[in-house]
């Protein structure tokens, strides 16, 4: 995405006008944009039918076990239609998507979308307060490095933001475990357990150890993202600009260049969300929270194929989704990036 | 006469107040203490690792019940952990396995990634579009669950850790790659070389391929970096290397059952020592971005 920005835009430039029609470069940005998505979301679909077909022996011997014989495999083949041409399983298997039929779970007797239902809200209430507690701190800290750049505090929280992105998560979560659920007992070692939203916030002690956990990786990427940020807009010209109408220096920072960073901030929120879900699988087991990320992990130990490539599709979609609208949101606040669509 | 002879001794000064660029390159590169103290680290753990188990004899396969969960002391410098394996030595032979993972894996994605962009940015057009687009929805998936899917799939030996995690991980130097092979294409002297009849294989792999060696080695050492944390991680979620081989985040996640026992031998050596190895890597990574970037500037 970032690095697009650099390529020459001149094959693409006249072609909102080549139809003879003129559209608004916006709209054509637009246009285009969504249908590459749509492209995208189409190969989702086909990687994640491929992982299905690349279990050995069908998803079959996966769910019946190593002891199953052929009868048996044979008609559960047929009960699920497996013994069809890939073709014609994967037309059907778009079909069920597009009704929003994600299958039944071999293991829990739920229906997928059902049981995704359930946990999604919980993990993204819990990776959103991450997310934003690690936004309200790194955006500071970033500017502040880069007004400050190569001084000491620089470098301390350079050398911190290091630190925090190469701590495996679980570790860190366990450390904060040990210190402050087992040695001072300020705060529960689990994660709230209440089923609903609502209850979940209700608990605000049991969430401070996994909000923590998750936002320390977080906000050394994203710290250290505002800071090139910032520094990139140092640089420009309209900063100088600024500059030599004497305005304060506190202004241009807080007023010009801030904003030119924060656009760039959200479009990397939308590029984050794989991410977020990554960093949930893991937070999730830890503080035992009853997430999609815990019910990931739980269905891949028991072979739950169904829920696992569900899972991975809402994912995927999410991620699509997010980064379109990250790119709209720039578009529309940056006219630069309309003519870099590829 | 006198004259060849000063021109002689001016090329002579010339090329030696004007070093190659690679020399250049690896002067900026030792001007970096942060970059040179990730390369000595990276360095004392690849010997310590590799080299330590000659020195330091342990029983890294068999059970010792007699000796479980041993307090750090005379012997055992580290402790024991729950099956009676020496945690120093267990240290040097999980490296080993979290290393050779690593390297080997960051390696073979920047690879693919590499040939994938290359050819992507150069033929540009339909192709391209097409290319790209099955990048956009390989990074929509994230690579932890597809490692997982295919963790369960798979037994994960070391050779299949090391491909799965590769083929999961190379979408990011293909974009990197692809926008550099898109500005090279202009560049005149690719365009001379398509002016007098050169190929489109020759273009990819004489004139893309060699100018985006920097780009290419920088993402390499991210690579890694990222590759030993996955690997780290899908120990810790149980789908790592089967025992009786481990790595640093199967030593961790084993000490984890052992956490409220307040055994910390068992949890912070292998801990930290992925923080050290991701923080060296990330550290070169950094040092070697600025000295290309400072090559560039110079050119």
């Amino acid at each position: 995405m970032v690095t697009d920005h650099a390529v020459a835009p001149a094959r693409d430039a006249d072609a909102p006008f080549s139809s003879g029609v003129r559209v608004p470069p916006l709209a054509w940005f637009l246009i285009k944009r969504i249908a590459q998505s749509v492209v995208v979301i189409f190969f989702v679909t086909l990687i994640v039918f491929g992982l299905l077909h690349a279990l050995p022996g069908g998803p079959a011997r996966g769910i019946l076990g190593q002891q199953a014989n052929p009868v048996q495999i044979a008609a559960f083949n047929r009960a699920q239609g497996f013994d069809r041409p890939l073709p014609e399983q994967y037309w059907l298997y778009l079909d069920r998507l597009v009704h929003g039929n994600l299958g039944e779970s071999y293991k829990l007797n739920q229906s997928v979308i059902g049981l995704i239902g359930q946990r999604l809200p919980r993990t993204v209430l819990l990776s959103g307060l991450s997310t934003a507690a690690a936004l309200v701190l790194a955006v500071p800290l970033g500017v502040w490095q880069a007004v400050r750049r190569r001084r000491a505090p620089d470098y301390v929280i350079t050398g911190g933001a290091f630190v925090a992105y190469a701590t495996p998560s679980f570790f860190l979560g366990l450390l904060l475990i040990l210190v402050f659920a087992e040695k001072l007992t300020l705060f529960p070692p689990q994660a709230p357990q209440a089923t609903s939203l609502g209850g979940i916030l209700g608990d605000p002690r049991a969430l401070v150890l996994p909000v923590l956990t998750g936002t320390a990786a977080t906000v050394a990427v994203f710290s250290r993202y505002v800071r090139s940020s910032v520094l990139d807009n140092l640089a420009e010209d309209y900063t100088r600009t600024a500059r030599a109408k004497g305005v304060a220096e506190r202004r241009v920072v807080a007023i010009h260049i801030l904003r030119n960073s924060l656009t760039s901030v959200i479009t990397m929120l939308g590029y984050y969300i794989p991410v977020v879900f990554s960093g949930a699988i893991v937070i999730e087991s830890i503080f035992n929270y009853p997430g999609m990320g815990l019910l990931f992990w739980q269905s891949a130990q028991t072979s739950d194929y169904p829920i696992e490539l569900g899972v991975v599709l809402v994912i995927a979609v999410a991620t699509v989704v997010g980064s379109l609208l990250a790119d709209l949101l720039q578009a529309a606040a940056d006219p630069r990036v309309r003519g870099s669509i590829r | 006469m006198t004259a060849g002879a000063g021109l002689v001794a001016e090329e002579v000064i010339a090329s030696a107040a004007a070093p190659g660029p690679y020399r250049r390159l690896v002067r900026q590169f030792l001007r970096n203490p942060m970059a040179i103290a990730g390369l000595a680290t990276l360095a004392v753990l690849v010997i310590f690792c590799f080299c330590g188990p000659l020195l330091y004899h342990t029983d890294q396969i068999h059970v010792h019940l007699s000796r479980e969960n041993l307090v750090p002391g005379a012997g055992h410098p580290l402790g024991t952990d729950d099956v009676g394996h020496d945690i120093l030595g267990r240290l040097m032979y999980g490296g080993q396995t979290s290393l050779e993972i690593g390297i080997a894996a960051g390696i073979v994605a920047t690879v693919i990634g590499m040939l994938w962009g290359a050819v992507a940015g150069y033929a540009g057009g339909w192709l391209d579009a097409l290319m790209m687009r099955v990048v956009d929805a390989g990074i929509a998936i994230p690579g932890l669950f597809l490692l997982m899917v295919a963790a369960t799939i798979i037994t994960p030996k070391v050779p299949v850790l090391i491909v799965i995690i590769g083929v999961c991980s190379w979408l990011v130097p293909a974009r990197l790659v692809r926008a550099e092979a898109m500005s090279l294409r202009g560049r005149e002297f690719v365009q001379a070389m398509i002016a007098i009849g050169g190929g489109r294989r020759r273009a990819i792999f004489r004139h893309i391929l060699p100018n985006v060696v920097g780009t290419v080695v920088v993402n390499v050492t991210f690579q890694v970096a990222d590759a030993i944390l996955l690997v780290a991680y899908l120990s810790f979620l149980g789908l790592g290397v089967p025992l009786p081989g481990t790595d640093w985040g199967g030593m961790l996640s084993n000490g984890i059952n052992y956490t409220y026992a307040g055994y910390w031998w068992m949890i912070l050596p292998p801990g930290l020592a992925i923080v050290i190895v991701v923080c060296a890597c990330n550290f070169i990574g950094d040092g070697l971005r600025d000295a290309f970037e400072v090559r560039l500037q110079n050119r």
